[in-house]
């Protein structure tokens, strides 16, 4: 195989935290050298130049749905392949709650067999944790890990019965298996549409107080306590949930946590008149969270950055607030969206993609997700700076639920690298 | 015009003088009423639907009054039996009801925001008859109307609204219009009815009746809404009517003339003492009953007005 060199770059390097120019040689699907500014290419490798834009590693998205087995419609494997290479994402890591629910060792196959036949870029699926996702019996953890899943959750549905639940954290902890949780309190968060507070009350809609999300971590938190397994919240989006995470940090529980770019970008005043496409799970907080929610990811505390990418169709949204399905598709805008934040100067570019690729293959114990030799060649080159607005119609998922529709934009994926391979190029 | 709105879905997007310009006509439908004065010209050749997805008595049969009594063809559709249960979406239903063309459609719907999501699809004038636990409008208007006719103003007063507000569209309505109108609002109820929030809504908030009540110049009681409820908001109706219900002992805080408003249905023993809904000199329920078919016809009236005027010529000629 030829070698290829990036030249002319300016290289994102969320190890050394590190935002300069340099280029890099690539050959047999993974990362050769990485080098100073102005080094010269060895001959025979391919050039191209970067002009010096962007080169990172790709993305790792945590927490995907693509809608297949069940709802193929809404998202397909190749669809959502397409949209996240288009999208800058190089890994999609897949959730279980499809139809049926992905908790046998066989379904599993089906998943990977269909990603593989059908997305141009690496996909890692996630199995269920109990069976169905009903919260009473553990799946088969062992035969799923040996059939690939790489982490365990029931989604957005809470093991309620903590007796159920610290049995599957103390199994999941023998085989080292990787627990994720949703920690918005069951009870209070029963039938909310949107967080409590005078938005909620002004709109007559159903709130939940933020209150529920510190409540589910304390939980979990006590179950972590007592089985030392290795856990990950999918999203903590609210300020007073972060003291909590911090401390059982600090105590050395195996804890890391997630948030959705969604909550790091908007709030719940965006919601403006009952426009569905913001109703999410959980739902859209207060300013004051979401400023607290990014300055936790740019000091760390918040370990990674995932789209929440979840397909709807116009049928499940187009209804009252109350009776729309949640969820916003996310592959295509996850990287111009978290590119506001370093717009608005809150957090560089290294540590955002330390939260969107580095962490996240330190999570699922991948060697991608960082400029070091020997790492797989999963590049992404995108110019931060380009502007554009959003025409939902025009993105690749084969859902179109994005609440940035008409949104003005910056950052345009130029190509995307699987194992060195070219998925996605932009003219 | 004064009166600019092409549908009445809430309170919040009025401007005072729009609130007052209604009222006004309303006041004259209202004297208008008690004479027996007809105006069938006013919405003659137009057709009105009722479409209620939610159980009213009082409110369709207000409307549909209201309606007639300005020549309007009305038509009632009780939702609940129709196509909903054959799984037919909301705005399929919108967009059916559309092609019938319409020139007025009054909704009522269990959900919040979905008066304003059907608008959206329509082309007549839509009026909110209540939606959910987000706006009743033309309920707040009928006791703004109501209100002004007994104390001679709508500025200036002090209002007390009690009860279940969590639940009530009328409650969000009416502390919306009031404020607007420069009112001194208390509400009073208990912390487990009282919406999320209530802090920054600009109103005084009172746990205690007896305080809440203190010289106040209207005390506007709210239904306890028991179907709105999923358990455990108080413990008991007796409780309730004991430490919240109005009777002749805590109605004695507020000022010697202070009038005593109730929406309807009433839970006579529950949020409200018989005697005193029923005491000519303190409550004012039936007039309330009595200008909602004024507001009704005013409301009508101004969007059909609106409605006309944004049509083509011809099409009006047809």
């Amino acid at each position: 195989m030829t070698a290829t060199f990036f030249a002319n770059a300016r290289l994102i390097d969320p190890v050394a935290l590190t935002d300069g120019p340099g280029g890099i040689l690539i050959a047999d699907g993974v990362i050769k050298e990485v080098f100073e500014a102005g080094a010269t290419p060895p001959k025979s490798a391919n050039v191209i130049d970067c002009g010096g834009r962007c080169l990172a590693p790709g993305i790792i998205d945590i927490g995907v749905k693509v809608s297949e087995p069940g709802e193929r419609h809404k998202e397909s494997f190749r669809s959502a392949g397409r949209a996240a290479a288009a999208g800058g994402v190089t890994t999609i890591v897949t959730r279980p709650d499809t139809l049926p629910a992905i908790d046998t060792p066989e379904t599993l196959e089906f998943v990977e067999r269909r990603a593989q036949e059908d997305a141009p870029v690496h996909v890692l699926p996630m199995a269920a944790l109990t069976k169905g996702r009903d919260g009473r019996e553990m799946t088969e953890i062992g035969f799923l890990q040996d059939a690939g899943a790489v982490a365990f959750t029931d989604c957005d549905r809470v093991v309620t019965n903590t007796k159920v639940f610290s049995r599957a954290l103390t199994y999941a902890r023998s085989l080292d298996a990787l627990v994720i949780g949703h920690v918005q309190e069951p009870g209070l968060s029963e039938g909310a549409a949107v967080t409590s507070g005078k938005f909620a009350s002004l709109r007559g809609l159903p709130g939940v107080s933020p209150m529920a999300e510190r409540m589910g971590l304390d939980r979990d938190i006590s179950l972590l306590e007592m089985t030392g397994a290795r856990y990950h919240v999918d999203q903590i989006t609210t300020a007073r949930a972060l003291p909590a995470l911090e401390r059982a940090k600090r105590n050395g529980l195996k804890i890391t946590a997630g948030v959705g770019v969604h909550h790091l970008t908007l709030n719940e005043l965006d919601v403006a008149d009952y426009r569905t496409f913001f109703k999410l799970k959980p739902p859209l907080r207060s300013e004051e969270d979401r400023v607290a929610v990014v300055q936790a990811v740019a000091e760390g505390l918040i370990d990674i950055i995932s789209s929440m990418h979840t397909p709807q169709d116009e049928e499940s949204k187009r209804l009252p607030y109350e009776e729309a399905a949640s969820g916003a598709v996310g592959l295509e805008t996850l990287l111009p969206a978290a590119l506001r934040l370093y717009h608005a100067e809150m957090i560089d570019l290294p540590r955002l993609f330390r939260a969107m690729s580095l962490n996240p293959a330190h999570l699922l114990g991948l060697s991608a997700g960082r400029l070091l030799p020997e790492a797989p060649a999963d590049l992404i080159l995108f110019d931060p700076d380009a502007p554009f607005q959003l025409d939902r119609t025009t993105m690749l998922s084969k859902s179109k639920n994005t609440p940035f529709d008409g949104a003005r934009m910056q950052g345009r994926v130029i190509g995307t690298w699987v194992n060195g391979n070219r998925v996605w190029e932009s003219l | 015009m004064i009166f600019r709105a092409k549908h009445l879905l809430g309170i919040e997007p009025l401007h005072p003088t729009e609130i007052t310009a209604l009222l006004d006509l309303a006041d004259s439908y209202a004297e208008h009423n008690r004479r027996g004065v007809a105006h069938r010209d006013v919405l003659a050749g137009l057709t009105q639907i009722n479409m209620f997805f939610e159980n009213s008595t009082r409110t369709q049969a207000s409307f549909e009054l209201a309606g007639k009594r300005l020549g309007a063809d009305v038509m009632n559709m009780g939702m609940q039996a129709s196509s909903i249960k054959k799984g037919e979406t909301l705005i399929d239903t919108a967009l059916t009801l559309n092609a019938m063309r319409p020139d007025l459609l009054v909704v009522r719907h269990p959900h919040s925001g979905a008066v304003d999501l059907l608008a959206q699809k329509v082309n007549c004038a839509v009026l909110n008859a209540g939606d959910g636990r987000h706006e009743h409008p033309t309920q707040a208007l009928l006791d703004a109307l109501t209100i002004r006719r007994a104390k001679g103003r709508l500025h200036r007063l002090s209002i007390a609204i009690c009860g279940d507000i969590a639940h009530s569209r009328v409650a969000r309505s009416n502390i919306m219009l009031l404020g607007k109108m420069e009112n001194r609002i208390r509400l009073i109820a208990p912390p487990t009815l009282m919406p999320s929030g209530v802090a920054d809504f600009g109103v005084e908030v009172f746990e205690n009746m007896e305080e809440g009540l203190k010289d106040v110049d209207v005390v506007m009681m709210l239904r306890l809404q028991k179907e709105r409820m999923d358990g455990g908001f108080i413990p008991s109706e007796r409780e309730y009517f004991h430490r919240y219900g109005l009777d002749a002992a805590k109605l004695a805080h507020a000022k010697p003339d202070a009038i005593v408003m109730h929406p309807g249905p009433m839970n006579r023993g529950v949020e409200i003492d018989g005697t005193i809904a029923d005491d000519i000199n303190r409550s004012v329920i039936q007039e309330q009953v009595e200008m909602g078919v004024a507001v009704r016809m005013a409301a009508m009236d101004l969007l059909a007005q609106n409605l006309r005027a944004s049509r083509s010529p011809q099409e009006v000629m047809v």
